[in-house]
């Protein structure tokens, strides 16, 4: 087993507590935050989890030291402290937009950055989006995409709201990055209807016109079962469109509703995303010990 | 207290951006230069230029601009004489990129729009709109379906963030009257003495310049037109028939109402495809609570899968869409498309009776 820590413990780390503790290969043993009065630090100690609200620099005074951390704070947050966890040996799987190691979305690059101190998780629109604008890249050529998440405004924490840039910019540059289209574009829509809309999200993919279409779908329904494997959740509600040079692609993300409501699919894919890498940093550490 | 010595009120025309909305986005640079210069001569203060859903708008959801906005606006700076150049952003769809660069190509007033609950995302872009020293105007879009008193509180979020003007903005033409007046009197109210309230009318319920009237009078130092009622939906308050009600009202426009008559007949209505009509597509909108723009993308739609333009409005205003959902509308169509394969009765579903 791994040792895992958890910095952060707002509703995305308490989520991601949730789901690592299913896990057969890590092993959730800390959470830290700098609230002492946060639910999510509470919740944690009752589950076991050694917590602390003095952050990072108390984390780093156990013994042993964790062998992974996740990171679900701030940007600003990750970039002070990915040296520290360097520093340590510590593989660091950061869900904020920090973005100091590669971008990692499971079924289009999992592999390709194992191994690696430090591995970013993009945004939740581009954890749902890029791997359909990949899966229509890796059949046709793809000079262009775009995606449109829609949110419920009650899953969109203040972070995401102080910098709604960082999401459509960091989002925008990995669906071209990633996904392979030649240039991206996000947006973001925040829609407070009451009750909480399930998360949506619609990827526009420019296609050559005499594209095959077969091929495209094909592609696209296998990619959402590889989602599917690690977001039960996620599904196209509706076939491709075809339509003059571009084709659409519309899914929704329902929540695991482990600790957050099922709309909010955007915090769940993060989470998700994170368990699913954690996994698989585990497996390929742990084969290299035995 | 009116807006400055020689204005009661500020009058803002919005067709070269609202308007862009209803010829999908196809302005040329003439088409902006002609208009920025007719609506200077006839004293209008200032016009706003972007792309219908703002900064950097262009896009397979809301449509590609035929020429670069960027362009247009440089063409519009360059052209005006009196009149200011605004530009409009949502964020989430454009970002402080654009608004720099809105501000190299000349632009003096930057309009933020959210949606009516969701002013604390345009934070950061009133503080660097503020930093370039451009003049803030906030938009709380689609302020139907927010209470008076909810309303304020969003506009002080926007008010703190270094906004100098928040307007109530009917995006789906759907206040009636004092519904208008209520809202403003409530923005004024909550905000401090120096932020002004605007408010942004469209014509769906024919209430337009009416709404506008009441908007002044409850304090607005800020209102919108388009001239022609060039604008989505229904089309906007047509700046020229407001223009004309202010003066026989003794509200000082500035602006000089046959000039401007003269500029929407033979400048904006060349520039239109069709003059804006409430018929049914419209008047649902407007009784639904439908986000204007959604109207040639529900035609449109529609039209690709056979359903009707007036059901899946009315589906859209039960969704409680909010601006910028323009991609659910093909999902709504699709949905009413095999609803309509599977031969289940529709009417009852639609009755437009509960719709939000």
């Amino acid at each position: 087993m791994l040792n895992a820590a958890i910095v952060g413990s707002g509703n995305i780390a308490t989520d991601l507590l949730f789901k690592l503790r299913r896990s057969e290969r890590i092993e959730p043993r800390w959470m830290v935050g700098i609230d002492p009065d946060s639910d999510g630090l509470r919740r944690a100690a009752q589950l076991g989890v050694q917590t602390s609200a003095e952050g990072v620099g108390w984390l780093l005074r156990q013994d042993p030291l964790p062998d992974i951390v996740f990171e679900a704070t701030s940007a600003k947050a990750h970039i002070a402290n990915a040296p520290l966890f360097a520093e340590h040996n510590i593989t660091a799987v950061d869900l904020t937009p920090a973005a100091v190691g590669p971008y990692v979305v499971p079924p289009v690059n999992l592999t390709e950055h194992i191994g690696k101190p430090n591995l970013n998780l993009v945004t939740c629109g581009g954890q749902a989006t890029i791997p359909m604008v990949y899966a229509v890249s890796r059949v046709t050529e793809v000079p262009y995409a775009e995606i449109v998440a829609s949110v419920s405004s009650a899953a969109a924490g203040p972070g995401t709201r102080a910098n709604i840039d960082e999401f459509t910019r960091t989002t925008a540059g990995a669906v071209a990055k990633l996904g392979g289209a030649g240039q991206g574009k996000a947006i973001i829509i925040l829609n407070p209807a009451k009750p909480s809309v399930i998360m949506r999200d619609s990827i526009f993919v420019a296609v050559p016109r005499d594209v095959d279409q077969q091929a495209v779908v094909d592609s696209v329904r296998a990619m959402e079962a590889e989602v599917q494997e690690y977001v039960p959740g996620f599904q196209l509600t509706a076939d491709p469109q075809f339509d003059d040079g571009r084709v659409a692609i519309f899914l929704q993300v329902e929540g695991a509703g482990d600790y957050l409501p099922p709309y909010a699919g955007n915090l769940d894919i993060m989470t998700a995303a994170a368990a699913k890498v954690g996994e698989e940093i585990a497996r390929s550490l742990l084969a290299t010990a035995s | 207290m009116p807006y400055s010595a020689d204005l009661d009120v500020r009058v803002t025309d919005s067709c070269l951006r609202d308007g862009s909305h209803a010829i999908r986005h196809q302005f040329d640079e003439q088409q902006v230069r002609s208009i920025v210069r007719a609506l200077d001569d006839a004293g209008v203060p200032v016009i706003e230029v972007t792309h219908g859903d703002g900064l950097g708008g262009s896009s397979f959801n809301y449509g590609f601009s035929a020429v670069d906005e960027r362009v247009l606006i440089k063409a519009a700076a360059e052209t005006a004489r009196a009149i200011k150049i605004a530009c409009l952003i949502l964020p989430g769809v454009g970002t402080v990129d654009d608004i720099k660069a809105a501000r190299d190509l000349g632009v003096s007033i930057i309009r933020v729009a959210t949606h009516a609950t969701e002013a604390d995302i345009s934070r950061q872009h009133f503080g660097i709109a503020r930093d370039l020293g451009l003049e803030t105007v906030g938009f709380l879009m689609m302020a139907h379906s927010s209470p008076p008193e909810q309303l304020a509180v969003q506009a002080q979020i926007m008010a703190e963030a270094g906004c100098q003007c928040v307007y109530v903005v009917d995006s789906a033409g759907a206040l009636i009257l004092e519904q208008v007046s209520d809202r403003v009197l409530a923005l004024r109210a909550a905000l401090p003495p120096e932020v002004q309230v605007g408010f942004h009318g469209h014509q769906n319920l024919s209430l337009g310049v009416a709404n506008t009237i009441l908007a002044i009078r409850a304090g607005a130092l800020q209102v919108d037109g388009c001239t022609r009622a060039f604008g989505a939906g229904a089309g906007n308050t047509p700046t020229e028939v407001l223009a004309a009600v202010c003066e026989h009202l003794g509200i000082k426009t500035g602006i000089d109402v046959f000039a401007l008559a003269d500029a929407a007949e033979d400048v904006v209505r060349p520039a239109m495809e069709s003059e804006p009509v409430i018929d049914r597509m419209s008047l649902i909108m407007g009784y639904a609570g439908v986000y204007s723009s959604f109207l040639r993308h529900a035609e449109r739609a529609a039209r690709r899968y056979g359903v009707s333009g007036a059901e899946l409005l009315v589906r859209a205003g039960q969704r409680k869409l909010v601006g910028g959902q323009e991609d659910m509308l093909i999902g709504i169509a699709l949905e009413l498309a095999a609803e309509q394969a599977g031969e289940q009765p529709l009417t009852a579903e639609v009755s437009a009776a509960d719709a939000g």
